[in-house]
């Protein structure tokens, strides 16, 4: 009873505090974002008094299985309801914005022009999709690999709706223009607090589930999510050094200014590719390929050496995000030179994950999760190559600013972190709900085909966008004038943004087959279907020989 | 001491004692799970994921 008052006591302060707060609201985004605030107090608050059982309500919704499993999953199940959820807003979102370029007559000003939908389509990719299949697939395998429950699970369930609200607060907060115009780093100054505080908490769910462990070796996987939620914690923490106008008002401004913010931009926004995209998604790789093999990883000492590799050189890479600027020239060769060694660790790694199927290859033509598997592994090789070889100043010249560099990002996220994720998904959801198997493999094998069709027009058609963007804009004429007009180069790349729109038509189709997948797979049906595969198998053949009649009356 | 200085301080720290003492950890850390002895402990490592297998 004291427990229930006291929260609810809490959650009324919250209200209250919030309401205070837009009473005295300098301006309309932060008025809306109190009122969001004071709106989830207010459903916590409902939730609290009614002392209903509200897991057990959500559990019957979410049909979570009757005879749970000894681990903490809870948080899992949502984690990855929300992942499928958030994928498909941003997947939409993309498309949406991709059309846009193609089509600029679909700009909606102001709320929904292109300048306020680009930071929605990538923080909903990036943080609610990528987050939330981060945060649940460490809760899954923590728990597997330590052999212990989930350390302080009230916490862990606020990690989980803590994360929720602020992609709430930063989603609806690019859309009303209240943004801090970095990249990846848009929220305004208390949605960064914020989410400080819910990492600090995922950090203790984490550190404390490792602590009481049962197993003697942490393993690597773990050691990738550890360094995945430290470094975010430093990089976010950093970046969002921000002096609030005022407490009761949207802005803020930076304290580093010039070319030193521009260096904590891109430090902070290449590491968050470093270890929010490939660190943490390296962790589920470590996890999940070999479990849906059945097979160990190749090498151990490959993935401590390739762990090492990656945290001692990618924290380097980030000033090859700023070549030919006002960065002082020897910060830029550091940049490049770190970016191109960063090869090394990645495609030890890539090794490292294919060469589990060592003996298995079968298994690729089998399994439609593992062929997943092993495009995300070549997508993972291919954009990190890639990367490094436009981090080289040459060609950085060419590709800078163009539509390369997105051509190359979306290689990267829609092929290795977007596959890794539908595969842990697919692996995920019979084992969650206590299913048999998925509802259908031949869907699986479908969205591999959409999703890599998909990718494939992407990549393709933003590489030809970008060196054509790039040479029509370094073209001098004779008489030593740019021959072409801005307006010109945008023009000439219209054709493959109306393929670009269509690749990620192709992909977002593939996310449909996931949703009607996963949710058939909850509600428990199984779809009956032809196996994958099967041996030949002819019944008119399956005979033994017998000599024809007519033959031996000849005789 | 003026700001510049303390900036080529760092500087100079980073390109030499800091760069060697960076490299060495690395090196050792890297080389840890080659050290004699340790082929069981990474077997080990490598297939505790499939002890759930029955259980989980």
């Amino acid at each position: 009873m004291e427990t229930v008052l006291t929260r609810a006591g809490i959650w009324l302060v919250v209200f209250t505090l919030a309401i205070a707060a837009i009473a005295l609201a300098a301006d309309g985004a932060y008025a809306i974002h109190m009122g969001i605030v004071a709106a989830a107090a207010l459903i916590a608050l409902a939730a609290t008094v009614t002392r209903a059982d509200y897991s057990a309500a959500a559990n019957s919704i979410l049909r979570a299985p009757a005879d749970p499993s000894r681990y903490d999953d809870d948080p899992v199940r949502w984690g990855v309801i929300a992942t499928v959820f958030w994928g498909m807003a941003g997947f939409a979102a993309g498309l949406f914005i991709a059309a846009q370029l193609a089509w600029p007559v679909l700009n909606m000003e102001p709320y929904l022009n292109f300048g306020r939908l680009r930071p929605l389509h990538t923080s909903a990719v990036i943080f609610a999709f990528g987050g939330n299949a981060l945060i649940a697939t460490s809760f899954y395998i923590v728990q597997r690999t330590c052999r212990a429950r989930l350390a302080l699970p009230g916490l862990a369930r606020f990690v989980f709706w803590g994360y929720q609200m602020f992609i709430v607060l930063a989603a609806t907060g690019y859309l009303l223009g209240a943004t801090q115009g970095k990249e990846y780093a848009e929220p305004e100054w208390y949605i960064d607090w914020w989410l400080t505080i819910v990492w600090v908490a995922y950090l203790a769910v984490f550190v404390g589930t490792i602590l009481k462990r049962k197993e003697p070796h942490i393993y690597v996987a773990n050691w990738f999510f550890l360094a995945f939620i430290l470094t975010v914690a430093m990089l976010h923490v950093v970046n969002n050094l921000d002096m609030p106008v005022s407490l009761f008002g949207s802005r803020s401004y930076p304290v580093f200014a010039g070319v030193q913010g521009a260096l904590v931009q891109w430090w902070y926004g290449h590491n968050a590719v470093g270890f929010f995209l490939t660190a943490g998604f390296l962790a589920m790789m470590y996890y999940f390929v070999p479990k849906q093999a059945e097979r160990p990883i190749y090498s151990y000492r490959l993935s401590i050496i390739h762990f090492w590799s990656l945290i001692f050189l990618y924290i380097w890479a980030g000033p090859h995000h700023l070549h030919y600027t006002a960065l002082p020239d020897w910060a830029q060769t550091l940049g490049m030179v770190f970016s191109v060694m960063l090869w090394m660790p990645s495609w030890g790694g890539m090794i490292n994950g294919l060469m589990t199927l060592n003996g298995a290859w079968d298994k690729v033509r089998t399994d439609p999760i593992i062929r997943m598997m092993v495009m995300s592994l070549a997508f993972y090789g291919m954009s990190t190559f890639e990367g490094p070889m436009m981090s080289i100043k040459s060609v950085n010249s060419l590709s800078h600013y163009t539509d390369w560099t997105i051509g190359h990002v979306h290689s990267g996220a829609l092929g290795w972190n977007g596959m890794i994720t539908f595969s842990a998904i697919y692996f995920l959801v019979p084992r969650l709900w206590n299913r048999e198997r998925l509802y259908s493999l031949r869907m699986v094998n479908w969205h591999f085909w959409l999703a890599t069709a998909g990718i494939v027009f992407y990549a393709a058609s933003m590489w030809v966008a970008g060196i054509t963007q790039g040479l029509m804009w370094r073209e001098y004429g004779a008489d030593g004038y740019l021959v072409n007009s801005f307006a010109e180069t945008v023009a000439a790349l219209h054709p493959m943004y109306i393929l670009r729109a269509f690749g990620g038509l192709l992909y977002l189709a593939g996310g449909v087959l996931l949703v009607v997948n996963v949710w058939a797979t909850i509600l428990g049906k199984l779809r009956q279907e032809k196996p994958m595969n099967d041996a030949a198998y002819d019944a008119e053949a399956d005979r033994p020989y017998v000599p024809a009649p007519a033959l031996s009356a000849a005789n | 001491m003026n700001s510049h200085s303390f900036y080529e301080t760092l500087r100079h720290l980073a390109d030499s004692w800091g760069l060697l003492t960076m490299m060495l950890v690395f090196l050792v850390l890297a080389a840890w799970p080659f050290r004699p002895g340790a082929r069981q402990r990474n077997e080990d490592a490598a297939t505790m994921i499939f002890k759930d297998e029955n259980d989980g």
